[in-house]
């Protein structure tokens, strides 16, 4: 579980590395900003839903949509 | 109390675990989205799962507040009002209601482009409580078209056993978890989302039994104690993908899978579940400041190692369990949401106000878990199958 933390850290960086710049400017992100681009919409309704998933099955983890990433409200 | 009856006491024992760990992942918003703290919200939502002869409702009250922008603090209380007749009460005990209660609490700090959150979540029933603290830290970067998400809890169980007050023991949870979200074009972002999780302690049901062939009862099967390793490490990777269609609306796809990780503190082997699911949505506002919200789901699992519905005969193996939560099975879900703006004449003391309602109906299949009620030969007892119904009313303020 730690290595795999550790690759995906170590990925990351790398990527950072790199000479990419960024292709989406703050002005074209309007509709990536729009309510109904978010993840988890309703955070109290959302995490309910994903508990009872998670609560009748066997597997766990990784629920719900954590992360809108657009910072461009 | 009948000890069978606590089967599905322990049933929802488990369902209660779950809610804990989700409970601080998801209301840790800020660590969700960085460089900006979440709005300042109210919600009040009752909720009502039915399903199986199990029913779970009551109320789930979060209050956000933000404090110049640098700090946001938010308190949730949730309640599950429980009355359970579930197949496992059926078959070996009797039906019975009981309450659980939770309170949890956090601060989240902005600085830069740099949130920062804590939080805590006290969980109370008559046979479990539980404490978990969390921690994370979520950062914007590439010119904020990437977003990177850490966070670690770590929980302190006490299980107890109804009807038995010598009994005493613990269980200690710990998760990590990391999210990368990153906008590839004016439309479409994508978030990969990661997660380990590590218990440790007393990790069975208390309550819950196992089926054995047993000749000399004249059902011709009895139940046995379910025992479980005492450890139990999972991975489950998950990628989501939203985008907004040309007429204002989106499409959600995600994709997770889930599987153990081989070797444990304690034992070789694992618990040996794995799953994926594949999950549809699609939001849709319309006229009059209403939004449709539609999605479809498919869940499956494998069985895990040490599962059997009925095992050859009493203590076959060290590890026993008929947890049909553990059995191989297959789930589809259909919902639907409908959302209403309030007119702004109508709340004046807030931003906005909406009204919700969402409703879903999950399909369980189970391949190896009979059910027993039926009747019929021992260990040819037909398939057990459960439809759900999932209510969430809520109303949410802005302020």
């Amino acid at each position: 579980m730690k290595r795999t933390i550790v690759f995906v850290l170590v990925l990351l960086t790398a990527a950072g590395c790199t000479s990419i710049k960024p292709w989406v400017s703050p002005y074209e992100r309007n509709n990536l900003a729009d309510p109904i681009m978010s993840f988890d919409r309703d955070p109290v309704a959302g995490t309910y839903l994903d508990h009872v998933y998670e609560s009748r099955t066997g597997a766990r983890g990784a629920e719900g949509g954590a992360g809108g990433g657009c910072g461009c409200s | 109390m009948h000890a069978v009856q606590r089967a599905e006491q322990g049933a929802v024992v488990a369902v209660a675990r779950v809610l804990r760990r989700f409970a601080l992942l998801v209301l840790l918003p800020g660590i969700a989205q960085a460089a900006i703290l979440p709005e300042d919200r109210a919600d009040v939502m009752y909720h009502d799962y039915d399903g199986g002869g199990l029913q779970v409702s009551g109320p789930s009250i979060l209050v956000r507040k933000g404090f110049q922008d640098r700090v946001s603090v938010w308190a949730n209380y949730y309640e599950d009002m429980i009355s359970s007749a579930s197949i496992d009460v059926v078959s070996t005990g009797s039906p019975y209601k009981e309450t659980r209660r939770e309170y949890s609490g956090g601060i989240d700090f902005l600085s830069g482009k740099t949130i920062m959150g804590a939080a805590y979540i006290r969980s109370e029933e008559n046979d479990y409580i539980a404490n978990t603290a969390r921690f994370g830290i979520s950062q914007d970067f590439f010119g904020d078209l990437s977003t990177l998400s850490i966070s670690y809890g770590r929980g302190w169980d006490d299980v107890m056993k109804n009807g038995d007050p010598t009994f005493d023991d613990h269980k200690h949870r710990q998760d990590w978890r990391v999210d990368l979200s990153q906008i590839l074009t004016p439309n479409l972002v994508l978030n990969f989302g990661y997660e380990g999780i590590s218990d440790e302690g007393y990790l069975h049901d208390p309550y819950r039994s196992a089926r054995y062939l047993d000749p000399s009862s004249a059902k011709g099967y009895s139940y046995e104690t379910e025992v479980t390793p005492h450890t139990k490490m999972s991975d489950a990777w998950a990628i989501r993908a939203m985008y907004f269609l040309p007429y204002r609306a989106s499409a959600r796809f995600e994709y997770r899978m889930v599987f153990p990780v081989v070797g444990s503190y304690y034992y070789s082997d694992t618990w040996g579940v794995d799953a994926w699911n594949v999950e549809l949505g699609y939001v849709q506002p319309i006229s009059n400041g209403l939004t449709i919200d539609l999605r479809y789901r498919y869940y499956t699992q494998t069985a895990s190692d040490f599962y059997s519905d009925l095992y050859p005969r009493q203590n076959s193996q060290n590890f026993l369990s008929r947890d049909k939560e553990l059995s191989p099975f297959s789930s589809n879900t259909v919902g639907m949401g409908l959302t209403y703006q309030l007119p702004a004449n109508f709340a004046p003391f807030f931003k906005r106000a909406e009204m919700s309602l969402f409703a879903d109906y999950i399909m369980f299949t189970y391949d190896d878990f009979r059910d027993v009620m039926k009747g019929g030969t021992v260990g040819d007892e037909p398939m057990y199958k459960m439809d759900s119904t999932v209510l969430r009313a809520f109303v949410s303020f802005w302020y």
